[in-house]
């Protein structure tokens, strides 16, 4: 069971903050989308808009071509996976998992052969008579996930859902999660503020920021070819150099007017973009890089960060001449 | 100074708990009247009282009362305490204040004025008019109780209910009211334990079928027995298991 989702134009006020700013969006039935973005960009508003727990001032939401104006979250086609799980604490994991099937009228063999099923699916088979409280914060989201995807939504809406695990899992979860997706082939709308996250499982990237769609595209292009300056800087660090006339304060520079985005990984001693002579100020190993901040001799102040092979180890002071493989030149908003 | 804290502690509870120890005493006196000196055990007077039909009567009449009124209280206080929790509405704080506010109204207030509406409106006296009248004096407490005791926690689970399919009084019976369990039960026995030796209110609300302290009352007025004595010992009894059965099944597991 998948749906596309088709938002048109929707603007969601409170009071007098704007939280959606007239947002359109189409997400393909059975796409793994992520809507990015800082706290209070609108991507939550959004996903309780798809849900229905948030009715939008004006603009459509439709849901496998259906008007979802006044239909209220239990009779929509979509299910939540919330980020504090929201499991039911006095049921066993088999009753969680088989609560929207009860309410569905599904009798109790089959809704325990379909809670069993799920379960397995989020890797806990054979636990169904355990409760929440006996599982740790993974195997809660593995639940909250397997009671959502229960009912066979045909959207499945996860807010945030990773948020509350430590960092380790939440990367095992991603991958988990990106698997379990193409397994069932429902729609994900996947709402987070962790672009790593979004790079690591989605098909398309949503960044948002101020209520408004800043940016979107699969993870490559999102990060190498973003279209604002916010979703550049969002998805990664990034040297901005402003450029005017072909100057720029390195020297002359072969590209547009604008603001000239290089991410510290794409600097090196090769790269067609030349950047000159740079002398290295501080360098600090990362494991899989070694991160240098660097200073171009053209420009005594400025800096850039670069991202150097694991094996290099300059000296502070050493000069090195760099130049970029990769960039884009944006325009400030 | 150790020694006078242990005394003073001993005081206090001799204090506390000496007439309820004197009226079990002289539940068990070999004579006719409850007073010293002690002249021996005997069980003749819990067997009279056991014998007694209308005292037995009225012992269930009590039990009645307490339970139907104390689950509509019950009932009542949770669905408005749900409702002030989840919904803002205009004048919530009034509400809420209102619904508190008979707790601070004397018992003998809300038996006349309810007496006087029970007499306009032509409602014969009888349990029901008793039990409406614990209602009144419960509805406050179990509400207070199980207001303070929501939280976002169900909050969440109501709104993951509702996401999955659940309309709203499933809602309420499958995932808020047994979320709830412990302060529901926690209001359910202490509203039980109140309406159970609630005197004034029963007094002047009933008419031919009587709860207990009524008829306790009435045995006084033939004049001091060890059989009262017995009564009083029994009604203790109950109360003192209830709240026992409440620390054990209810605060034990909340913690």
């Amino acid at each position: 069971m998948t749906a596309g989702v088709s938002i048109h134009n929707v603007t969601q006020r409170y009071g007098t903050a704007l939280a959606l700013d007239g947002v359109s969006l189409e997400i393909a039935a059975g796409e793994f989308v992520v809507l990015l973005g800082p706290s209070g960009c609108g991507k939550t508003t959004l996903l309780n808009i798809i849900g229905g727990f948030a009715e939008p001032t004006s603009g459509t939401v439709l849901i496998g071509g259906r008007d979802m104006a006044g239909v209220a979250p239990k009779d929509r086609p979509t299910t939540t996976v919330f980020q504090d799980y929201a499991l039911f604490p006095h049921m066993t994991l088999a009753e969680n998992v088989g609560f929207g099937l009860r309410m569905r009228g599904v009798v109790k063999p089959a809704r325990d052969a379909k809670a069993e099923e799920m379960l397995s699916l989020v890797g806990l088979s054979g636990r169904g008579t355990r409760r929440p409280h006996e599982l740790s914060g993974g195997q809660r989201q593995r639940v909250a996930l397997a009671r959502a995807l229960a009912v066979e939504p045909d959207v499945l809406l996860l807010d945030e859902p990773l948020g509350a695990l430590d960092l380790k899992l939440r990367r095992a979860m991603q991958d988990e999660l990106k698997a379990i997706q193409r397994r069932v082939g429902t729609t994900f709308v996947h709402v987070t503020h962790d672009q790593e996250e979004a790079m690591a499982i989605a098909d398309r990237i949503v960044v948002m920021n101020g209520g408004r769609i800043e940016d979107q595209g699969p993870p490559r292009q999102v990060y190498l070819r973003p279209k604002t300056l916010f979703s550049a800087g969002f998805m990664g660090e990034v040297n901005r150099i402003p450029v005017k006339g072909g100057q720029s304060p390195l020297g002359p520079l072969p590209v547009a007017d604008g603001v000239l985005c290089l991410r510290p990984e794409a600097i090196s001693d090769r790269g067609p973009l030349r950047l000159g002579p740079c002398r290295v100020v501080e360098t600090t190993f990362f494991g899989t890089h070694l991160r240098a901040t660097v200073e171009p001799a053209a420009a005594p102040g400025f800096h850039l960060t670069v991202h150097l092979p694991q094996g290099a180890a300059p000296a502070i002071g050493t000069v090195l001449d760099l130049g970029a493989e990769d960039h884009v030149v944006l325009q400030e908003a | 100074m150790r020694v006078l804290s242990w005394v003073y502690l001993a005081l206090a509870y001799a204090f506390v708990f000496l007439p309820v120890a004197v009226l079990v005493v002289f539940s068990f006196q070999d004579g006719r009247l409850p007073v010293p000196p002690f002249q021996g055990v005997s069980l003749d007077w819990y067997a009279k009282i056991l014998g007694d039909d209308d005292l037995m009567a009225a012992l269930l009449n009590s039990a009645l009362v307490a339970v139907v009124s104390s689950l509509m209280a019950l009932i009542l206080g949770f669905l408005a305490a749900h409702a002030l929790a989840r919904v803002r509405l205009p004048g919530s704080v009034l509400m809420r204040g209102v619904l508190i506010a008979p707790m601070t109204v004397s018992y003998l207030i809300i038996a006349l004025g309810l007496l006087t509406l029970f007499n306009q409106t032509g409602m014969r006296l009888s349990l029901w008019t008793a039990g409406i009248g614990h209602v009144v004096i419960n509805l406050p407490l179990c509400f207070a109780i199980t207001y303070a005791a929501m939280g976002d926690h169900q909050k969440n689970a109501e709104r993951a209910a509702r996401d999955l399919g659940a309309p709203e009084w499933k809602v309420l019976l499958l995932v808020s009211a047994p979320m709830l369990a412990a302060p529901l039960a926690a209001a359910f026995f202490l509203s039980v334990t109140f309406s159970w030796d609630e005197f004034i209110i029963a007094f002047l609300l009933t008419r031919f079928d009587v709860t207990l302290p009524v008829e306790i009352w009435s045995m006084l007025k033939s004049g001091l027995s060890p059989a009262t004595n017995a009564v009083g010992s029994l009604v203790f009894l109950v109360s003192v298991t209830l709240v026992v059965l409440l620390e054990v099944f209810v605060f034990r597991r909340a913690k």
